[in-house]
């Protein structure tokens, strides 16, 4: 029985999208990993891989078409030993029949389907808080919600000394003292005058960002340096690369960014740091950490030295871990210890912003879209392509001057990307 | 030209020292061990390990002697202690290639001779007097162990006074044993020569033997070891030694009383004392308190880039401790992330003697000196089938809890095989459960092991089984 290949959702809000075009053409034999499609949204152009081998039986839906539904049948597959004649007679099932979330594996109903079962994506991260057994009863005893307490303990689980650092002493029901943001309930009387609402509990993911991002604002003094920077030359090679023969990558302006973002740090390594009581840790490598918004929140996958790694290959992984994130397959290794993050709101129009660094790190880097303004060259009005980048750093251990000398080497080098070359 | 810097350099190859070097090689690091003797230091060849082989030996002898309370008839019973002692070599023979094996695997060069601070970041290497290797490293780690504590009067000449080098190899079975100092090290060797049939005395400074332990596994292993016809001398202590031809004379002095009392041989074992001696400390900032080096909870001493793990750190002096160490301050050096400090009260230890000890965590005295009041259950090996079907019905469990919290503060063993059951209980602690846990737990059955359930269940009233 032929494998329907499905319209796949490329975010969790995806509803529909374009099939930009084909890569492979009916009688091609396919592995699982190969690009068949180019996908598009408004956001993004997404490649798409088989997830079978097979031979690619027929194409339902051609390229070029628009508003193609999540999960409706894009393409059938032949199996092994199968020939076109399997297609005779097959319904595709129902497009949009298959919850969303669930494609394209769900397409996998063949019961002698030879290719290995996908494994179940890990349930996404719901409200399980990891603590110890001790630590709960101490919480419990001291009246604390775990949830607002950070873990130090071996996958950041809660143990023993993390609750007894909190409040000591304190009386059940009373307010643990390193959260002196006020708790606002939701039958606070504030609420009473205001308009019917649905409550949407705080998931885990909510319940952390709430507090790893309060205590940043709280407690790392920021300041934020912003510089336009021109990407003319930077779209031109991104063009060339791209349209190189064979290029079997393809490159955005994000992945420049990150790329020159991570040269950068090599060049003012003082800039690659974290604060700590005792000493300011300068690390000798950039692991970039790139924020995605996924459902209900955000995670920030890593890429690992990523000063070291050619476009192509940041571009691949960074692909890679965003698919990873959207679909809750992060393994934490992924998420957790990058030096420096990187968040790009560019292709929501948005033309710049400042962030709220992510402790332990020592800087963000906000990117704005990139937009055709009036320059003023030589004495003369231009229009040249700029995006606005904005530097959020810990003051505490990255002072203004260096600060400045990181971003002016980022524009400097993302404005002649050439100097990636060296 | 061989390469003399590097990433790291670990001076001393026993547990501390080459298990600080093959953690460092697996976090990348280029590294140097410089060991002046022998692979596995003290512990693989003249502690832990040979001393457990000898240990052996002696317990499968007392089962034959034995033989006829399990029905089994045998004859011509005895023993070949040359033998004995050449197998316990061999033992350490054995892991001493191992750790060799395991250096070289992991591509650690391996530098023979004694390692000494020369200036900031610099070791100097010498064998015999002349200097082989000058190495350079942002990062040195003291691992050089600790020896005997020789008391004055009576050091060891290898033939009458012998210290654990001497007793490890033994020329003879002493017809007469004394064994100055009860703790882990003495209490071995007075067990062993004791069931080889040693008439021994052991003498005690402090008012009960294998002071580290619960006063309770103190007591206990007292009344044990007297039935069994050991003479216990607490409170007491050796005033002198005259060695005559073959035979020593001591003047004990027991309850403000002095005796003379002849021995064949003496075995010192009063504790140990840090190497701390030519490694070029002298001038840097590294803080030596009386013979360990000050650390702090990192492992790091007072001058940068210097750090000490294991014996020559302090207390306890244990081989797994100088393991967990070496970890650590290598990891701390990688910087690792979430790394935590090394609690002291999550650390067993464990004493061969027969019946073994072992145990984790504080004892009842030291729960109550900070001032915590705890939940005490026991349970004896004489309510537990699988004790009474190998015949050996004498021991007991004891675990404290937190009456507040219901943490596992501590557990305290004697009996069969209990070295290896207290890992149990270790794993528990770590990982912070409660009482509810271990009572949840499902305990196989028949096993020693349910002794631990049935502690715990007795610390709360519900002991099933006595």
């Amino acid at each position: 029985m032929p494998i329907e290949i499905l319209m796949p959702a490329l975010s969790p809000t995806m509803t529909e999208g374009n099939l930009a075009k084909w890569n492979v053409a009916e009688g091609d034999n396919v592995a699982a990993g190969d690009v068949i499609c180019e996908i598009e949204t408004d956001k993004a152009t997404m490649e798409v891989e088989a997830v079978d081998e097979g031979v690619i039986g027929k194409i339902v839906i051609p390229g070029g078409s628009e508003a193609v539904a999540v999960n409706a049948v894009i393409a059938l597959l032949l199996e092994e030993g199968e020939d076109a004649s399997a297609l005779e007679g097959f319904t595709p099932s129902a497009g949009g029949a298959v919850p969303v979330g669930e494609a394209p594996a769900a397409a996998e109903a063949a019961p002698a389907a030879a290719a290995p079962a996908p494994t179940a994506a890990p349930a996404a991260s719901g409200s399980r808080v990891f603590a110890s057994p001790l630590a709960r009863r101490i919480a419990a005893d001291k009246g604390l919600d775990l949830a607002t307490v950070s873990g130090s303990g071996p996958h950041g689980r809660i143990v023993k000394r993390d609750v007894e650092a909190m409040s000591p002493g304190a009386k059940p029901g009373a307010k643990p003292a390193a959260a002196p943001a006020p708790a606002v309930t939701v039958d606070d009387p504030v609420f009473a005058n205001m308009p019917d609402f649905e409550a949407v509990s705080n998931s885990n993911m909510r319940k952390i960002i709430a507090k790893r991002l309060t205590d940043s604002a709280r407690d790392v003094p920021h300041f934020n340096l912003t510089v336009d920077v021109e990407i003319d030359k930077l779209l031109a090679m991104r063009k060339d690369l791209n349209a190189r023969d064979n290029a079997d990558y393809k490159i955005s302006v994000n992945d420049f960014i990150v790329k020159a973002t991570a040269y950068a740090l090599t060049q003012v390594p003082d800039c690659n740091v974290a604060y700590t009581d005792d000493a300011i840790l300068k690390f000798k490598q950039v692991d970039m950490a790139i924020a995605v918004a996924i459902d209900g929140g955000l995670i920030t996958p890593i890429v690992k030295d990523a000063a070291n790694k050619g476009l192509a290959t940041l571009s691949k992984e960074i692909k890679e871990l965003a698919g990873k994130a959207r679909d809750g397959k992060l393994m934490p290794e992924e998420f957790q210890g990058g030096t420096f993050t990187i968040s790009n709101l560019g292709m929501f129009g948005v033309k710049g912003f400042n962030s709220i660094i992510n402790p332990p790190q020592g800087g963000i880097l906000s990117v704005g879209a990139g937009e055709q303004r009036a320059v003023v060259k030589d004495g003369a009005l231009a229009i040249a392509t700029v995006v606005t980048l904005t530097l959020a750093v810990d003051h505490r251990c990255i002072d203004g001057a260096t600060g400045a000398a990181f971003i002016k080497e980022l524009k400097a080098v993302v404005e002649n990307p050439v100097a990636l070359m060296l | 030209m061989a390469e003399t810097n590097f990433d790291v350099i670990v001076v001393g190859g026993g547990p501390g020292g080459y298990v600080a070097a093959i953690r460092a090689a697996q976090l990348k690091m280029k590294v140097a061990l410089v060991e002046a003797e022998h692979l596995g230091g003290i512990c693989l060849n003249w502690g832990c390990i040979p001393t457990k082989a000898l240990l052996r030996s002696s317990e499968i002898y007392h089962n034959m002697l034995h033989a006829k309370n399990y029905g089994l008839s045998a004859e011509g019973i005895g023993f070949d202690l040359d033998a004995i002692v050449k197998r316990s070599r061999k033992v350490s023979k054995q892991l001493n290639g191992g750790v060799g094996h395991l250096l070289k695997k992991n591509k650690v060069t391996v530098f023979d001779g004694y390692g000494k601070l020369n200036g900031s970041g610099k070791l100097h290497v010498e064998k015999d007097g002349k200097g082989i290797a000058d190495l350079t490293s942002k990062h040195i780690i003291l691992a050089t162990g600790a020896r005997a504590r020789e008391l004055p009067g009576m050091e060891p000449d290898g033939k009458l006074i012998w210290y654990y080098k001497d007793a490890l190899v033994p020329d003879v079975v002493p017809e007469r044993l004394l064994v100055i100092g009860s703790g882990a090290i003495g209490i071995e060797f007075a067990s062993f020569f004791h069931t080889l049939g040693s008439k021994t005395t052991v003498v005690e400074m402090v008012d009960r033997i294998v002071p580290a332990e619960d006063a309770e596994i103190s007591a206990f292993l007292h009344k044990s070891l007297t039935k069994d016809g050991m003479e216990i001398l607490t409170s007491a202590g050796v005033k002198a030694l005259k060695k005559g031809k073959d035979t020593v004379t001591a003047t004990l002095e027991v309850g403000g009383k002095t005796e003379q009392r002849e021995f064949d041989r003496v075995i010192v074992a009063a504790g140990i004392v840090g190497n701390v001696e030519n490694l070029g400390l002298e001038g840097t900032k590294v803080k030596v308190d009386r013979t360990h080096i000050v650390t702090n909870e990192w492992l790091e001493t007072g001058e940068p880039g210097v750090y000490a793990i294991g014996d020559v750190a302090g207390a306890p002096w244990l081989a797994h401790k100088a393991s967990h160490e070496g970890v650590l301050c290598v990891e701390k050096i990688a910087g690792t992330q979430d790394l935590h400090p090394i609690n002291n009260d999550r650390i067993p230890g464990c004493t061969y003697c027969r019946p073994q000890i072992a145990s984790v965590g504080l004892t009842e005295d030291q729960a109550k000196e900070r001032g915590l009041k705890v939940k005490v259950g026991r349970f004896p090996f004489q309510g537990n089938g699988k004790a009474i079907a190998l015949g050996e019905p004498e021991g007991l469990i004891k675990v404290l809890f937190d009456d507040k919290t219901g943490e596992l503060l501590g557990a305290h063993m004697i009996g069969a095989e209990v070295t290896e059951l207290i890992q149990g209980y270790g794993i528990a602690m770590e990982l912070e459960t409660t009482e509810a846990e271990l009572m949840h737990t499902v305990f196989a059955h028949p096993t020693l092991s349910e002794m631990m359930h049935e502690s715990v269940l007795d610390a709360f009233g519900r002991a099933v089984h006595f």
